[in-house]
């Protein structure tokens, strides 16, 4: 069903990739940005005040694990994409460590059906690497893209075999797919569980050494070099990383890398006592690490924030720190803590802000959108920069509830979500 | 005091205060009848997740010399082979006797975790990963502190698996608080970054950190380790690190303490474990006293009267 066209009036549009950031009008109509400027509104349009409010490209969580098919007690497609839409994404690229894996065609429709049907936010399957997310042989790469995936990735479980990694790479040129890699050496991270240094020894608990996503970094970059292919670094964590990240694009490969929020907001001090919510992989780290992280979503070393969306039911998490799972969730925590912890202080600039959550994840992905230039997908969200919000885990649309970032109070936050036209989330 | 969870969160005076209590508690074993009402009426369960025949058995004798019931639950007779999680089993176990709950565990932060969520129980630590083992530590500083006088003026020497090591860490904690120089070494491989955090001084060499020192603690090496190839074999491990009557007599006529069960031959000599500096079967007379100690320090806060209303 077409929607009736809106007429959004007086918004301040950061369009980084026009060039715009100006207080103005912006009308949309059949599920596309019919036109921007003053007064472009039309006789029957639905009118929407937007005084005070940004304007932005909708949002693109390019990292996120939906759990379904398998796992939907943790979380489902629907209930991902109304905690993505809550957040300000428009679009999510869901990881492949589903159950069964998505590493066939049929699963990947199948999680566009899902989507479809629950008619919220953009999913983009993200298929495995390698069959089975064994690290042996390939998949079909081809039959995967034509079925809707936008890239390849083992997730959690990295690919072992230089060799295999070798041949994905070379392979995904054909189909232009970036290959994402979670860069981590797991002979070298063991039983770790935190930062491995002098709070790990402090704590008593057993520490991942910041070697085991660096040694993984610089070999995926050299594999890149090797074949000229697209290499996506997941979650970078630590200042040796973004280094070599850097380097990497100075020497003109073609290599993009992601941040999460919470490796730019917190440090390994999160762990406390304990504390579950802040087990994730990779682990926090220190202080300057998160400096470093900055500095290259700052710098342009790093395109994308992506949260890693990582819900899991309140049972898992109440275990002790060793046996509780990895991750937390991030959809509806990343816009505000983007907004408060990084933009207010002047870190970034908005601007930037925009193109790490909008503009960069799109184009890793070859998907999209990502500006409100007329004939752009209508996705778009509207910011209240001065919002205040309690981050209240009880109150999210994911199911994961695990999030070390309860009781916060930040400013800045979604006042609504448009998808195709169609407003999909009011705060 | 409510809990026992850590030396971390224990204070100075709290500390001091338990070694004190000691000595009186470790009479009432001379006794005819070796109790005393404290903890009448009230029910010391003690859940081990990990098998500890020694800090088992001493919990339940201090429990018992302070006149309480004990109820004991390990992973072979509990419901947690049948994949209850472990804070339903200490759920329930409270649910049958919420007073002190005594928490032995593979994974750093366990009793923490059991103190957030259960309201009723004082929950003590009796060992948690490579965390904390407080009640051990208290032992080994009444142990020296009896032997070689005021901490505030010795020097200790930690040697061995630093890496692994709960007794190390509380430990180091708890002297370094009360004012002793502490010293620490053993395999490279077994030695973490930011020892200093602990209260302790990396010493590279084993007979660095044992110069001059007034009492060693000799950590036990566990077997796992070997396979883990964090040190090539036990006849090396001997070799470089064990605490020989060569390397004691570095010392300044220490005494050596060692946590138990003895690995003879791999960190330590029989030479020294049997010999007049080693105080290993005191620790464990001193550790059942240092856990009534405990215990009873929880009972005056937590159990005012003798008789429930």
């Amino acid at each position: 069903m077409a929607e009736a066209p809106v007429w959004i009036r007086g918004a301040r549009i950061v369009d980084p990739v026009a060039g715009r950031d100006e207080v103005t009008d912006l009308r949309l109509a059949a599920g596309r940005v019919a036109a921007v400027g003053p007064d472009v509104g039309e006789p029957g349009d639905a009118q929407v005040e937007a005084d005070g409010l940004v304007a932005a490209p909708g949002f693109l969580d390019m990292h996120v694990h939906l759990r379904e098919p398998g796992q939907e007690y943790k979380e489902t497609v629907a209930t991902g994409a109304a905690a993505a839409v809550a957040g300000g994404f428009t679009a999510v690229a869901c990881m492949p460590n589903t159950d069964p894996v998505n590493d066939r065609p049929s699963i990947t429709a199948h999680i566009l059906q899902l989507a479809r049907a629950a008619g919220l936010a953009r999913v983009f399957p993200i298929a495995a690497t390698t069959r089975g997310m064994r690290g042996e042989r390939i998949s079909e790469f081809g039959a995967l893209k034509r079925a809707g995936a936008v890239a390849v990735s083992d997730d959690g479980l990295p690919v072992a075999d230089p060799a295999v990694m070798r041949k994905a790479l070379d392979y995904a040129r054909l189909f232009d797919l970036p290959v994402i890699e979670h860069c981590e050496t797991l002979e070298l991270t063991g039983e770790g569980v935190m930062r491995e240094g002098g709070l790990a020894t402090e704590i008593g608990l057993p520490g991942i050494p910041a070697a085991s996503e660096y040694i993984a970094v610089e070999r995926n970059i050299a594999l890149a070099e090797l074949t000229g292919s697209r290499l996506h670094i997941a979650h970078l964590s630590t200042r040796q990383s973004a280094a070599a990240v850097r380097r990497a694009k100075a020497a003109g490969l073609r290599v993009t890398a992601e941040v999460t929020p919470h490796h730019l907001v917190l440090t390994e001090t999160a762990v406390g006592d304990c504390d579950p919510a802040a087990k994730m992989k990779p682990p926090l780290a220190a202080n300057a690490d998160r400096t470093a992280l900055v500095e290259a979503i700052r710098d342009g070393t790093v395109e994308a924030i992506a949260t890693d969306h990582a819900p899991h039911h309140e049972d898992e998490k109440r275990l002790a720190f060793q046996s509780a799972p990895f991750g937390i969730v991030g959809l509806e925590t990343a816009v505000p803590l983007v907004l408060d912890r990084l933009v207010r202080p002047g870190a970034i600039s908005l601007r930037r802000a925009v193109e790490l959550l909008a503009v960069g994840p799109r184009g890793i992905l070859g998907v999209p959108g990502g500006s409100l230039t007329p004939g752009s997908p209508a996705d778009l969200v509207l910011l209240d920069l001065d919002a205040a919000v309690t981050v209240r885990p009880a109150a999210f649309r994911s199911q994961g509830r695990n999030t070390p970032f309860g009781g916060w109070e930040l400013r800045g936050g979604v006042a609504s979500t448009w998808v195709g036209g169609r407003r999909v989330f009011t705060r | 005091m409510r809990h026992l969870l850590g030396i971390r969160g224990l204070g100075r005076e709290e500390a001091l205060g338990i070694l004190d209590e000691a000595p009186r508690f470790r009479d009432v074993a001379e006794q005819p009848v070796p109790r005393v009402p404290i903890l009448v009426g009230r029910t010391v369960t003690l859940l081990f997740l990990e098998p500890s025949t020694r800090t088992q058995a001493s919990f339940q004798l201090a429990a018992r010399r302070l006149s309480a019931e004990t109820l004991s639950f390990s992973p072979k007779s509990s419901s947690l082979q049948k994949g209850e999680t472990f804070l339903d089993t200490a759920r329930t176990l409270t649910a049958l006797a919420p007073d002190i709950l005594v928490v032995r565990s593979p994974e750093a932060g366990a009793p923490a975790a059991l103190a957030r969520e259960l309201s009723d129980a004082s929950i003590v630590n009796a060992g948690d990963g490579a965390a904390e083992h407080p009640t051990q530590a208290l032992l080994d500083a009444f142990t020296i502190r009896e032997r070689r006088g005021a901490l505030d003026r010795l020097r200790i020497a930690i040697i061995g698996d630093l890496l692994h090591s709960r007794v190390f860490r509380s430990g180091a904690r708890l002297l370094s608080m009360l004012g002793a120089e502490v010293r620490c070494s053993g395999p490279p491989t077994l030695m973490p970054p930011g020892l200093e955090r602990l209260g302790a001084t990396p010493f590279l060499r084993v007979e660095d950190a044992l110069d001059g020192a007034d009492a060693v603690m000799v950590l036990r090496i566990q077997h796992e380790r070997m396979h883990a190839s964090f040190i090539p074999s036990e006849r090396e491990y001997f070799e470089e690190f064990a605490l020989t009557e060569r390397r004691l007599a570095r010392t300044n006529g220490a005494i050596v303490l060692h946590p138990g069960p003895l690995n003879r031959g791999v960190e330590i000599s029989s030479e020294v474990a049997d010999g007049s500096a080693s105080v290993i079967l005191e620790q464990v007379r001193n550790g059942v006293a240092v856990r009534m100690a405990v215990l009873a320090e929880i009972a005056r806060g937590r159990f005012p009267r003798k008789t429930r209303g």
